[in-house]
């Protein structure tokens, strides 16, 4: 019987479709309410802070009460890093609007936004850098004495032969693209509970977090605490996408203030502090300079890569994250000869950045795909001939910054991408929509997606905390059960079913005997969490090593008790066999934890096996295609069509996979056309409420059409690759490309995400 | 984004409603459907001291055609106008209108005379108000008036309602089969507020000239506003394509707009454009 494969519907889903899920807000009853209050101004020297009068029981916290307690400050050692600190409360300035400068306790969230707004904060403002534009003026006020023009990371690749390759091209292509910034925009915000435990004096902290073993990590360091008196439960949570992983000032402060006063407290983060203050992501300038021979050929590339990473520097991943992949991976599927870029990470008085699904890639990827398609209609070559032409076919391959690209399919996944577009067909529908004054586009991007890697590729960005691997406990219960165990920490993805279904064929059992444990520091190794589309192929992977080892002792037990040679036995339907002989797990179970006289001296009283694993990395691919009208009165862009086809190696579950196309698509499609978070020039920010920063609703996400490839990797254990990102990385791409097909007439090129209507209107009024 | 204290009353009947407003109606506001009022408050922008809810008040969720108008009470609901409320071109014009009002679950509560009262620029019930000619009833304790849509809309969120005065009715006109009513609005969000919305209707005689013309957009100025020019150039003619481009033309250039962050002024001028000749010519294709 084989569950791998199959698309088994998730044991997640029942529970969260009846509303019996348990979210942190589900968990707080009894908790007393923490409201933080956020600096109203985006620079400023803080004077004072003067408390109202407190109702019994209220509590008003600043950073002058936090003697003690340490600054957030993650470290990296490469690319002129510049460390810099984030205060858990500020004494001295405030770096941006929404920052926390002090927390109010009380009975209610609603009484304790009354005293919030009753205090009196006197805070002197300054002048506020808010813009890349703004950041690398000279003479721009410095957010942090550390990093000199606001620069904190500035990494450089220059490969010698990069100028001659340029110097003997037919064509230069050289264009700016900008990305605007965007907020994650979770559907549960962040939300944490922490609680005392008077008998034993440990905290559980209940947070909505993707990392619960680094934030136990590293609120222990910040408060001086003993690690193991730290318990941290990430019990259901309602998305992350890279904005719950890092380390914010709110939940130190939860901690500490469980601890001093000895009791529960909550904070339940609103959706406009979620869109101010939690995570922003993008805000990226990139300027490409490419170097084409008349065939087409890619003979080298420049690239100048600016990120607005915001008032502080995220942990653990430091805010050299998002311009350091793009620094890395800009060359994506397309064989490059000579490569040369420089990457900065910019300080600005703005909320600090975070990854965020995709990290850097969707900007790579529209700068790579409209590269191909400004190249081929300068060289006037059909764009599919000149991507066919430059994407990598023999592997491995490495690429000009050493990545190894393992066995994939970019020029199949093309292949089959622009024969199921029909691009015959759409060009005479274009035409004719023309005739009539309608503008239709079609674009592609093709795209790699570097996922599933393990510790040598973080240790490689010389990160001070290291994360990669994923530790899996795995044990059989005296009634034949398994616990899976996991460091990881699902948060949507349906870890529970895939891994189960993993399990489930390596010990020859039903998937619902097992179950799979996860997001309880108490209960789970260490383990890193799940980001970076890593879940299926490095918890995957240490399943499948851990049910192995499983395995292999149920096997040595069913010899004995069936009186065969261990190589001899099979698992199958829940049972050892031995030839026609068999004897049931759950007897084996009960024999080894309870007769265990019969058994003991082949190795212990328990059925619990440990695995690890640490991979490489693998890269999955896909071709996305957008079909767009767009209305050249408005600048309304409607996807008529989109179609994914997607290559991740062997799918665990290809109902999970469509789904994580189907989400990553839907934010792709809001990176494109939607999603911007935006500031005044003082740094005030525009987009406060799901009225102005506009995440698409189900009317604006086509049906998406989705074709999988399965090229297994020979890099991870499963065979799988990782997917969980692909769909954002691609869409805004493709998207760009088609408005830019669309409006060709007027000679209108996307340059600039995302493309709003009053974008493409001025584009359009421009061009005229 | 938890709303201030508030004390709440429930009144059981108008006059009990208006007692309560001739007592608290500085402080006081009235809450029928909610849906614009509850979020103000969760975001502290409006901190009323007392709610006084008149959803327990029997008989005010009417809609019924009487006297050649359209009689609206102050508790009839969006998602009661999702179908024509009556024949001809008034209620075909509400329904046009009803499915681009927020979302289903708004639309269960909201209010037509609630959204009157309420006055965002970019309501689509203020729009047709201004461009049909709604008349406004208005009931203070020991006293009545009719307002004119004309003399309603004073500035964003502002009306003529004064703090001790309940809107109790909307009535509209029904008009006749010789009119053509036309409805075109832009969100970049189904459900979104508009970004421009033009409301038209045109009256034509035996002839097919346009006797009677009505321009009103919404969205783009601190009110709803009326496109005079702009329909006058309709007039004692027939509608052509041409005629039809130029009048919106004249609407785009014929307003001060609002301008903000995402929308600059010449592509709000761009939008109205847009809607004009598009309500125009859906009203004349019908």
């Amino acid at each position: 019987m084989n569950w791998t494969g199959r698309r088994l519907p998730r044991t997640e889903d029942p529970a969260l479709l009846r509303g019996e899920g348990a979210f942190t807000a589900d968990l707080a009853a009894g908790a007393r309410a923490v409201r933080f209050l956020r600096s109203p101004f985006a620079a400023g020297r803080i004077l004072s802070i003067a408390a109202p009068d407190l109702p019994p029981g209220a509590l008003l916290v600043t950073g002058a009460d936090l003697e003690g307690v340490g600054a957030i400050r993650p470290e990296l050692f490469r690319f002129n890093y510049r460390a810099i600190a984030q205060p858990v409360l500020p004494r001295e300035r405030v770096h941006f609007v929404g920052q926390p400068i002090a927390a109010v306790v009380a009975a209610t969230p609603e009484e304790a936004e009354d005293i919030a707004e009753a205090v009196l904060l006197d805070i002197e403002p300054e002048e506020a850098v808010v813009t890349i534009e703004d950041a690398l003026r000279p003479g721009a006020p410095t957010l942090h004495a550390e990093a000199p023009g606001n620069v904190v990371v500035d990494g450089t690749i220059r490969h010698p032969d990069c100028e001659a390759a340029f110097a003997r091209a037919d064509r230069i292509v050289e264009f700016s693209l900008r990305s605007g910034r965007q907020n994650a925009t979770p559907l549960e915000a962040r939300a944490g509970l922490a609680a005392h435990d008077r008998a034993t004096g440990r905290i559980r902290l209940t947070a909505s977090c993707q990392m619960p073993h680094m934030l136990r990590t590293g609120i222990a360091a910040l408060l001086g605490m003993a690690e193991a008196d730290l318990q941290v439960v990430a019990p259901d949570v309602g998305g992350g996408f890279g904005q719950k992983m890092a380390l914010f000032p709110e939940y130190p402060l939860l901690v500490w203030l469980a601890r001093r006063h000895r009791g529960s407290f909550c904070w339940i983060e609103d959706r406009n502090e979620n869109l101010i203050a939690s995570a922003h992501s993008r805000d990226q300038i990139h300027h490409l300079r490419a170097a084409f021979a008349a065939d087409g050929t890619l003979l080298g590339l420049e690239a100048d890569i600016l990120a607005n990473t915001g008032a502080f520097s995220c942990y653990p991943t430091t805010c050299g994250v998002e311009p350091l992949m793009a620094l890395a991976e800009y060359p994506g599927p397309y064989r490059l000869p000579t490569y040369s870029a420089r990457a900065r990470a910019l300080a600005t008085h703005t909320c600090p950045a975070a990854p965020y699904r995709g990290v850097s890639r969707p900007v790579v990827t529209f700068g790579l795909e409209r590269l191909m398609d400004r190249a081929a209609a300068a060289l006037g070559l059909d764009p599919v001939a000149l991507r066919r032409r430059n994407l990598v076919t023999e592997f491995p391959h490495v690429t000009p910054t050493g990545l190894t690209l393992d066995q994939a399919s970019y020029v199949e996944a093309l292949d089959r991408a622009v024969e199921a577009a029909d691009i015959p067909a759409f060009r005479a529908r274009q035409e004719a929509a023309r005739r009539e004054g309608r503008y239709l586009g079609l674009g592609l991007a093709v795209f790699n997606e570097r996922t599933g890697y393990g510790t040598p590729a973080f240790a490689a960005r010389g990160m001070g905390i290291v994360p990669g691997y994923e530790v899996v406990d795995i044990a059989m219960t005296p009634a034949g059960e398994v616990e899976v165990r996991i460091g990881a920490s699902p948060h949507g993805q349906g870890l529970r079913t895939a891994l189960a279904q993993l399990a489930a064929d390596r010990l020859g059992l039903d998937p619902s005997r097992i179950r799979v444990i996860h997001g309880d520091t108490d209960r789970t190794p260490y383990g890193w969490g799940s980001f970076a589309s890593r879940g299926a192929v490095i918890a995957g992977g240490a399943t499948q090593l851990a049910a192995d080892k499983l395995a292999a002792r149920l096997r040595r037990a069913a010899a004995r008790l069936l009186q065969a040679e261990p190589d001899s036995v099979t698992l199958r339907d829940g049972a050892a066999w031995a030839g026609e002989a068999s004897i049931p797990l759950t007897e084996i179970a009960r024999r080894v934890h309870q007769r265990s006289e019969q058994l003991s001296d082949l190795g212990g009283f328990n059925l619990a096996e440990t695995a690890s694993y640490d991979p490489g990395g693998t890269f999955s691919n896909a071709c996305h295609v957008a079909e767009v009208e767009v209305d050249a009165e408005t600048g309304h862009v409607r996807i008529l069509r989109f179609l994914v086809v997607e290559d991740a190696g062997r799918l665990l579950n290809p109902l999970i996979a469509d789904g994580q196309v189907h989400g990553g698509v839907a934010q792709g499609i809001a990176n494109a056309l939607l999603e911007e978070v935006l500031y005044a020039p003082d740094g005030n920010p525009l987009t406060g409420s799901l009225a102005d920063y506009l995440p698409p609703s189900a009317a604006e996400i086509p049906h998406i059409e989705i074709i999988h490839m399965e090229t297994e990797s020979p890099e991870t254990l499963t065979g799988a690759k990782g997917l969980g990102e692909g769909g954002a990385i691609g869409a805004p791409a493709a998207i760009a490309n088609a408005i830019s097909d669309a409006l060709s007439p007027f000679g209108v090129d996307i340059a600039e995400l995302p493309a709003t209507p009053a974008r493409i209107r001025a584009l359009i009024r421009n061009a005229r | 984004m938890k709303c201030p204290p508030f004390d709440y009353h429930a009144p059981r009947s108008q006059a009990e409603a208006l007692a309560l407003l001739a007592r608290h109606g500085e402080e006081g506001k009235i809450l029928a459907g909610g849906q614009s009022l509850v979020p103000t408050m969760a975001f502290r922008l409006a901190r009323p001291a007392r709610l006084i809810d008149i959803n327990r008040i029997a008989g005010l969720d009417y809609c019924r055609a009487e006297g050649g108008r359209l009689r609206i009470g102050p508790l009839a609901r969006h998602a009661r106008f999702e179908r024509p409320v009556a024949p001809g071109p008034t209620g075909r014009l509400l329904a046009r209108a009803a499915e681009h009002i927020a979302h289903a679950p708004i639309r269960t509560r909201g209010t037509f005379c609630g959204s009157l009262a309420h006055a965002d620029p970019a309501s689509e019930w203020c729009c047709i108000a201004l461009a049909l000619g709604a008349d406004l009833r208005v009931l203070r304790e020991g006293g009545e008036r009719l307002v004119p849509a004309a003399g309603w809309f004073q500035s964003v969120f502002t009306t003529a309602l004064a703090p001790d005065e309940l809107l109790a009715e909307a009535s509209l006109p029904l008009l006749g089969p010789d009119w053509r009513c036309g409805f075109a609005e832009f969100n970049r969000r189904a459900g979104d507020f508009a970004l421009a919305m033009a409301v038209t209707a045109l009256r034509l005689d035996a002839a097919g000239h346009v006797a009677e013309a009505r321009i009103a957009l919404g969205g783009v100025a601190g009110t709803p506003i009326l496109a005079e020019a702009a329909a006058a150039s309709l007039l004692g003619a027939s509608p052509t394509p041409d005629s039809l481009r130029a009048a919106a033309a004249i609407a785009a250039e014929g307003f001060e707009p609002t301008e903000d962050a995402q929308v600059p002024a010449d592509y709000r001028r761009d939008l109205v454009r847009a809607m004009t000749r598009r309500a125009l010519e859906g009203s004349l294709a019908a």
